[in-house]
């Protein structure tokens, strides 16, 4: 329970679980991100193929699900959670 | 014909196996077979119930009409489990420490355990879900008709009402299926492996069908996937033509709606059985996504192709291989689309039941019963039935709700429609699980906003023109206010229906929801909860914690009887009792204890209910310090030590209380014993002395008259007699507990023993009498009679002479539980006081000073007995007078003839 202070620098271990806790928030947004992209090939002078947008959409999703499982493959239960909160905002402040 | 007959069979086959695998998976799972019952690939494909059959033939569909669109409606799942970090890891770990039983549960545990917000969502989610009930129910109907109409070329030979039948069917079906294997435990929290398994499997099911139709459509029909992408090319919706809006919108809303839909919340969050399993869900689930709609697009581009122009799209998947004659293809699909339907069909119910019967009866059925129950399980029976009840009610209103729009397509729209229904749910929700300062009026603000709109903007105007809404409200708005039109808000001219209700409904909601919780001021309970969700990383133990004094425990016991059955209800208290060194039925009401006995009874009854509850009794939750600590974060490292010293010397105290308590216990049969052994000296002494004095006699006098010389002898003799019994006692006492004693087994009826037992007691008199319970008395038994009758007398002359009520009532109630029989025997005087019950059955013990003159061994007596004959005698608390259950093992009787 009690929250002793922290050292500054972690073992390389705890640390490189940090990051990949880091990269579990980050890509889901990535995702959100990258599947807009099809909407931006409007512009171009007769409009997207819904073909290359298929294409596009399914090879992203194939890597979305290869670098999901990457990366919890690194987040086994109960690990890093505490620090893990110290990061996502909004907790602990009322 | 033939082909409709082949797909009854293949239907009837189908459901048959369904049932078999839930029966088997839950008849390992009670065998404790349940490895592979737990695994993550399980939990995996048990999410799938997020594909329907709107999904399933839907998808196509809506390619066909939308092109690549349709595609958001799975990109937004994908992002939340790709995202489980931030909020599943969250919302499974919350609902896991609160031991939640459905998303109604959770929104109002989290704002203090307020039954007004659950009844909210509950009703909300009965809105919303009925209609996608009828859609799954239309679906199947509809994919049937289609069977038949290519079975049998020529007048269509699905007329409406052959399709009503069918939907009856299926929804009975389904019922029936849901009961079963979905009410089996009143608990909600424990797991329905069968439900669960069967999901599974129809997952599998559901997405071999949909590929074998891709591959068989790409590789068959489009000659390769060169050729395919040619197809998509040339066909309809070969421009990307999708606006932004929507894009965003849909995804947006399918992952808002993956969250909150009732169903998702059962198998992901209720249904969960390690948190790990997430970890593989995380990437698995978006890949069976990916698989689902691999080939929506190359089936919608053929199908538009190849079908004749006014075929119904949303059956492209179906009609396709009928139209090639692949008629075992077709079956596949049509398997593939019933597996989409009934799965979803089971869950909602299963969820939608869960909240209706702890949200709305079991409320309602407490209040008005008040307290009438004393010692039964009927409450639970209660709750039970009202579950099924719930179940059949919720898939009746899907089949009437399908009757009455007539299957038409107002329906294909329902899907999206629901989603921004459920969505409605998230602020609250998301603001519960992040934001401390979220409060139950700003729920209770955002909720009833958001609802509104959604019902005004798009739930009603769905019905069509002048259902629900005139024509004229349409066009101009309630009493001419043009800015009030459902479907241009505000002025808000010209959007998507769908897109203009979610903006609305959710700016509504979630403004209602900021507002309410700034301005309002949370209750204590909401804080701490608030706590305990936010922070549920760091604080993985239940808030609220509970002090209570020892006279509440029998309290306790009794309502925990009338909720949880009373067998079940002993075995909690005695093991907690057992876990803090206590004998007999009461444990200390420990806050520990009081949490247990809480998340016990939320199981059954929900958060809210049995909060309530305990408060009652209990009289309030008393804050513990450790709870402040989670909402004064500040101070905490300082607060902290100090609670830890705190809760320390509380338990310091509480063994010291234990340790008074033995110490006590010792003293008293010390006491005991030294009472006992003067008694025992003057019992021994008395006899002697007059043995003595008249042998003395009989020896030096000589002339002694005969009658004298007889008189003297017998008075000798009767004194002996008397010694011997009371050594004959202590001596049997010793035998019993040495274990030397030989039983000596007959066989008899429960009704001659007892019988037996009062005759020898002395019978009935004006001053005693014994109630009896003939009818339950008839059980054989197979034991040392002659023992078990020493017992029995025991106790009921203990009741003809210590009980104070004028006229005793002796009640003897027999009763056989599992491979238990059990007899008790409950007078209607004082009782025993708390204190001696620790006592009465220890040697040399007699509560009082000898009013009745026993020597105090009766008890240990019969104690010794029991447990030679395997079984045990014990005092009940919590009854109406003194009472005494004896309880003997199942082979120590043989089975009622």
């Amino acid at each position: 329970m009690s929250r002793e202070r922290v050292s500054v620098f972690l073992a390389r271990r705890s640390y490189r679980r940090r990051r990949m806790a880091d990269a579990a928030r980050l890509l889901p947004l990535a995702g959100g991100v990258l599947f807009c992209v099809p909407l931006l090939w409007k512009a171009s002078d007769e409009g997207a193929r819904t073909v290359g947008a298929m294409i596009y959409i399914f090879v992203l999703w194939v890597l979305l699900v290869v670098v999901s499982a990457l990366v919890s493959r690194h987040l086994r239960h109960g690990d890093g959670e505490r620090e893990g909160e110290e990061g996502s905002g909004g907790g602990g402040m009322e | 014909m033939t082909v409709l007959n082949i797909l009854v069979l293949v239907c009837m086959l189908y459901v048959v196996l369904l049932f078999a695998v839930a029966f088997g998976a839950d008849r390992a799972a009670r065998q404790g077979r349940v490895r592979w019952l737990r695994s993550p690939v399980v939990y995996t494909l048990s999410l799938s119930i997020y594909c329907t059959a709107w999904t399933f033939y839907g998808a196509v569909g809506f390619a066909a009409r939308s092109g690549l669109e349709f595609v958001t409606i799975y990109l937004g799942p994908t992002l939340v489990m790709i995202g489980w970090w931030w909020t599943l890891r969250r919302l499974v770990r919350v609902g896991r420490s609160q031991r939640i039983t459905s998303i109604a549960d959770l929104i109002s545990s989290r704002y203090g355990k307020s039954n007004l917000l659950a009844v909210l969502v509950t009703v909300l989610a009965v809105i919303g879900t009925t209609p996608y009930i009828a859609l799954q129910l239309q679906s199947v109907t509809l994919s049937f008709s289609a069977f038949a109409a290519f079975a049998e070329p020529g007048p269509p030979v699905a007329p409406l009402a052959d399709m009503q039948s069918t939907a009856l069917w299926v929804a009975a079906g389904l019922a029936v299926f849901t009961i079963l294997f979905g009410t089996r435990n009143l608990d909600a929290n424990e797991r329905h492996h069968g439900v669960v398994m069967a999901i599974a499997m129809e997952a599998v099911v559901k997405l071999c069908a949909l590929l074998a139709v891709g591959i068989f459509v790409v590789w068959g029909l489009a000659g390769g996937v060169a050729a395919t992408l040619d197809r998509i090319e040339t066909s309809e919706i070969a421009r990307f033509e999708v606006s932004g809006g929507r894009w965003v919108g849909l995804t947006m809303l399918s992952a808002m709606a993956f969250l909150c839909l009732p169903r998702m919340f059962q198998v992901m969050v209720v249904e969960n059985e390690d948190e790990d399993h997430l970890r593989t869900a995380a990437w698995a689930f978006p890949g069976y996504l990916m698989l689902m709609s691999l080939f929506v697009l190359p089936i919608a581009a053929v199908g538009l192709e190849v079908m004749p122009a006014g075929t119904n799209p949303d059956l492209f998947v179906l009609t396709l291989p009928l139209m090639e004659g692949r008629d075992g293809l077709a079956i596949l699909s049509f398997l593939g689309g019933f597996s989409s339907a009934t799965s979803m069909v089971i869950v909602a119910a299963i969820a939608l039941s869960t909240m209706v019967s702890n949200h709305v009866v079991m409320p309602i059925w407490l209040h008005y019963s008040g307290g009438a129950a004393m010692v039964s399980g009927d409450v639970r029976n209660v709750a039970l039935t009202a579950r099924r009840i719930s179940i059949i009610g919720v898939l009746f209103l899907g089949y009437v709700y399908f009757r009455i729009s007539g299957g038409g397509t107002a329906l294909a729209a329902m899907g999206l429609i629901a989603f921004v229904g459920v969505a409605q749910f998230l602020p609250s929700l998301m603001g519960g699980l992040f934001w401390r300062g979220a409060t139950r009026t700003g729920a209770l603000a955002g909720l009833s906003a958001g609802a509104l709109v959604w019902l005004y903007c798009l739930f009603l105007p769905s019905f069509g023109p002048s259902v629900f809404l005139s024509e004229t409200l349409h066009a101009e708005g309630p009493w001419g206010i043009g800015w009030l039109r459902p479907y241009a808000l505000f002025g808000a001219e010209g959007m998507d229906p769908m897109l203009h209700a979610l903006m609305w409904s959710l700016m509504m909601n979630v403004g209602a929801f900021l507002l309410g919780s700034l301005l309002s001021f949370p209750q204590p309970l909401e804080r701490l909860q608030g706590a305990q969700f936010v922070n549920v990383f760091d604080h993985s133990g239940t808030p609220g914690g509970w002090s209570g004094g020892m006279a509440q425990s029998e309290d306790l016991l009794i309502m925990a009887q009338r909720i949880m059955g009373a067998r079940e209800a002993q075995d909690l208290f005695s093991a907690a009792a057992a876990r803090q060194g206590v004998a007999g039925y009461l444990p200390e009401p420990s806050p520990d204890f009081l949490q247990e006995l809480e998340r016990a009874l939320a199981g059954s009854v929900g958060a809210a209910t049995a909060h309530a509850m305990i408060a009652q009794i209990v009289g309030g939750a008393a804050v513990s310090v450790r709870d402040l600590m989670a909402v004064a974060d500040e101070t905490a490292q300082i607060m902290e030590y100090s609670s830890q010293l705190e809760a320390k010397s509380q338990e310091l105290a509480r063994t010291a209380r234990q340790l008074r308590q033995a110490n006590e216990k010792l003293t008293q049969i010390s006491v005991q014993k030294d009472g006992f052994l003067s008694q025992i000296s003057h019992e021994l002494r008395t006899p002697m002395t007059s043995i003595r004095a008249f042998s003395e006699i009989l020896r030096d006098t000589d002339d002694l008259s005969a009658g004298d010389k007889h008189k003297y002898a017998a008075i000798i003799h009767d004194e002996t007699v008397r010694l011997t019994r009371l050594l004959d006692d202590l001596l049997d006492l010793s035998v019993l507990e040495n274990g030397q004693v030989d039983l000596n087994v007959q066989s008899g009826t429960l009704g001659a023993l007892i019988d037996r037992a009062v005759r020898a007691a002395g019978g009935e008199t004006e001053h005693f009498a014994v109630r009896r319970d003939h009818e339950a008395e008839r059980v054989d038994l197979s034991t040392d009679l002659d023992r078990l009758a020493q017992v029995f007398i025991n106790l009921v002359s203990n009741a003809r002479k210590y009980c104070d009520a004028d006229p005793a009532v002796l009640s003897i109630r027999p009763a056989v539980t599992g491979d238990q029989l059990v007899v008790d025997f409950v007078d209607n005087g004082g009782g025993i006081p708390t204190e001696m019950q620790a006592v009465i059955f220890e040697k040399f013990s007699r509560i009082g000073e000898t009013k009745a003159g026993g020597a105090g061994l009766g008890l240990a007596i019969c104690r010794e007995i029991m447990a030679r004959l395997g079984g045990h005698v014990s005092y009940l608390p919590g009854q109406t007078g003194a009472a005494f259950r004896v309880s003997l093992p199942v082979s120590a009787r043989m089975a009622a003839q």
